[in-house]
Parts: structure tokens; sequence; C-alpha cells
């Protein structure tokens, strides 16, 4: 069978989705944030909640999320976003809010901002993507680097001691009573970004019960700031990130789930 | 049994040249070009479209979203 036979448009089975600019994505090769980009809006294009939807963009890689993603988008402070969505929801409840977030965003200059809009169990959904370091400035150390890891502002790696220990936010914000959707994903390889998409979902569909905050961890690569190729990026990750930063579902319905 | 067959089009100036789809893709159809895009990667192309299956696989992971994925099912 000829390969014009087969490209046509009956046979489609996959694109990228209307809700993804046709922008080329300022990131790096191999990053997940643009994986991570396309399933919130394969998401919001499968609810059919686009015009119905406000995301709140954050300051670090992903500042530019507003240029990506064809949604109303806003601008937060560094680390202010789920205190910018909180306004926005508590004025317009019937709209759909999420933040995109990274882990310099949410667990360094925003960890006041995300627990207590968790706490509060605002009715917003939170994306954070942990890739545990700074990938925008230079890959610097974060809250969430593992210990030992080589970064630019630990070149002999994290020593405990003195810089403490990585923070597991995740874990933190299940353990709040306003919290009601919590699970861990990542998108380096294809059955991991389907079940990413369905914790996406669950967790619109959580805001849509009004059930109070659901956070998606995405655990992602940052092959820049790693110094790595994308590939081996990712496979260092599977070896070294999830060991500590296990995927699964850490909380469902309100109810905490014990993956251990 | 019923065979699938599949293409892939892959948006050559906007891909980045990052391999993720080499890696997922299970038949080993993408593979590297030695020229390079606009921008100055080597972009994946279909090497094996013989291979193909239309799984979707490469589209799926394919952080800038260049990849179209089509699919025909073959009866025998």
């Amino acid at each position: 069978m000829d390969i014009k036979d087969i490209i046509k448009p009956e046979n489609l089975v996959y694109q990228k989705t209307p809700l993804m600019t046709d922008k080329t994505l300022s990131y790096c090769p191999g990053c997940g944030h643009g994986t991570a980009h396309r399933i919130v809006m394969e998401v919001i294009e499968e609810m059919g909640i686009q015009s119905e939807t406000i995301g709140v963009a954050p300051v670090g890689c992903s500042v530019l999320a507003y240029d990506f993603m064809n949604v109303d988008m806003v601008g937060a402070s560094h680390g202010r976003a789920p205190a910018v969505a909180t306004g926005i929801k508590r004025c317009w409840p019937e709209k759909f809010v999420y933040t995109y977030q990274g882990d310099g965003d949410l667990a360094a200059i925003g960890t006041a901002e995300t627990i207590h809009a968790a706490n509060r169990g605002e009715n917003i959904t939170i994306i954070f993507i942990n890739n545990g370091i700074y990938g925008m400035t230079g890959g610097q150390m974060a809250p969430t680097t593992l210990e030992g890891m080589k970064t630019s502002t630990s070149p002999y790696g994290r020593d405990l001691k003195s810089m403490g220990n990585p923070l597991k936010m995740t874990e933190l914000l299940a353990q709040l009573p306003g919290t009601c959707y919590v699970s861990r994903q990542s998108v380096h390889s294809p059955r991991n970004v389907r079940r990413a998409k369905k914790a996406i979902r669950a967790a619109f569909e959580s805001q849509k019960a009004n059930k109070g905050l659901s956070l998606v961890e995405i655990v992602s690569n940052c092959n820049s700031g790693w110094k790595m190729e994308p590939v081996a990026s990712n496979e260092w990750m599977v070896e070294h990130m999830f060991p500590f930063y296990p995927l699964g579902d850490l909380k469902v319905d309100g109810k905490l789930v014990n993956n251990q | 049994m019923a065979k699938m067959k599949g293409a892939i089009v892959v948006d050559i100036e906007k891909c980045k040249g990052c391999e993720v789809c080499r890696v997922a893709c299970p038949n080993d159809v993408i593979a590297i070009a030695q020229e390079v895009n606009h921008k100055g990667y080597h972009y994946a192309y279909q090497e094996h479209q013989e291979n193909c299956v239309g799984c979707a696989n490469c589209a799926v992971v394919c952080p800038d979203g260049v990849i179209t994925v089509y699919k025909v099912k073959l009866s025998d």
C-alpha cells in the first residue's frame, strides 16, 4: 500500500490539538514541558471547556505558556500563581482555573501561596512540573534537587547537612484536608503520557465537581540543566528521580491512597 | 487477521531532533536524518514506513507535537 493512500484525512488517528498554537515551542529539545502543555490542552479540548478555562502562567521556563496554550491566560508574579488563581476562581466560580508551575516557582518562592491555597481548599487545579532544578536561569539547585545531585550551585552534589533535604511538595499537600485529588505522573514514555493525561482529566473533573484543590505533579527532565542528551536524561530520571518521587495517585476523592 | 498499516508525517521545520520518538517507537520506524532543518536540528523522519502500524506512540511523546499519525485497516 502506498503511503499516499494512508495519508488521508479520513485515516487520521493523532494530530496536535488545535488548542496548542502553531508557534514553535521555546523549550529545549526533549523537554517534558511541551508534552505536558499538550496533554493539558487535550484534556481541555475533550471536556469542551476552552472558552470556560483560565490558565495562570508562572515565572520560569513556562513563563511564555500563554503563547502556546490557546486559552485565556494570566501571568503571575514568581510563585504567586495559586494566589492569582484564587482571585480569579472566587470572582468566576463557574470558570475552570488552573495554574501551570515549575518546582522553582511552586516549591521555593511560592511555597506559602501553594500551601495556603491548598489548605483553604481553593477549587483550582495545579499542574506542577518537577525537574529538580531551576532550568531557566541556568540549572541552579532547587528545593526539589535530589541528594548528591550536581547543579551549578551545588557542583559537588547536594549535601543534606548544609543544603537541607529535598522537598516532597506533593506528599506535603496531600496531607492537607483542602486537597481533593493529588497525583504524581511523568511524561517520558507513551504509557506515562497517557496516564498523566488521565490524571489531569481527573483533576479537572474534581474541579468541576467543586471538591477542592487538585494537583498533578509531573516529574520531568531538564536535559539542558542536567547536562545530558534528552533520551539519556529520561533514563537518568527513571533511575534516580522515580525512587525518590514515586509515581501514582496520592489522594483520590479526598482520601489518601497507600502506595507503599 | 486484519492488519494495521500506518504512516506518520513529521513537521520537519518544527522538529528539534530530541529522539524521544525514535526510542518510543516499538517497530523502529523512525530515524534521525543526516540533514538539518532551517534551525540546524537533525530532524526525525520515517525510515521504515513499511513497519509502521499507526500506534501513535511517537506522536504522544513528541514534546513539540510535530508528528501527525494516519492509520488504515487492511483486510486480507
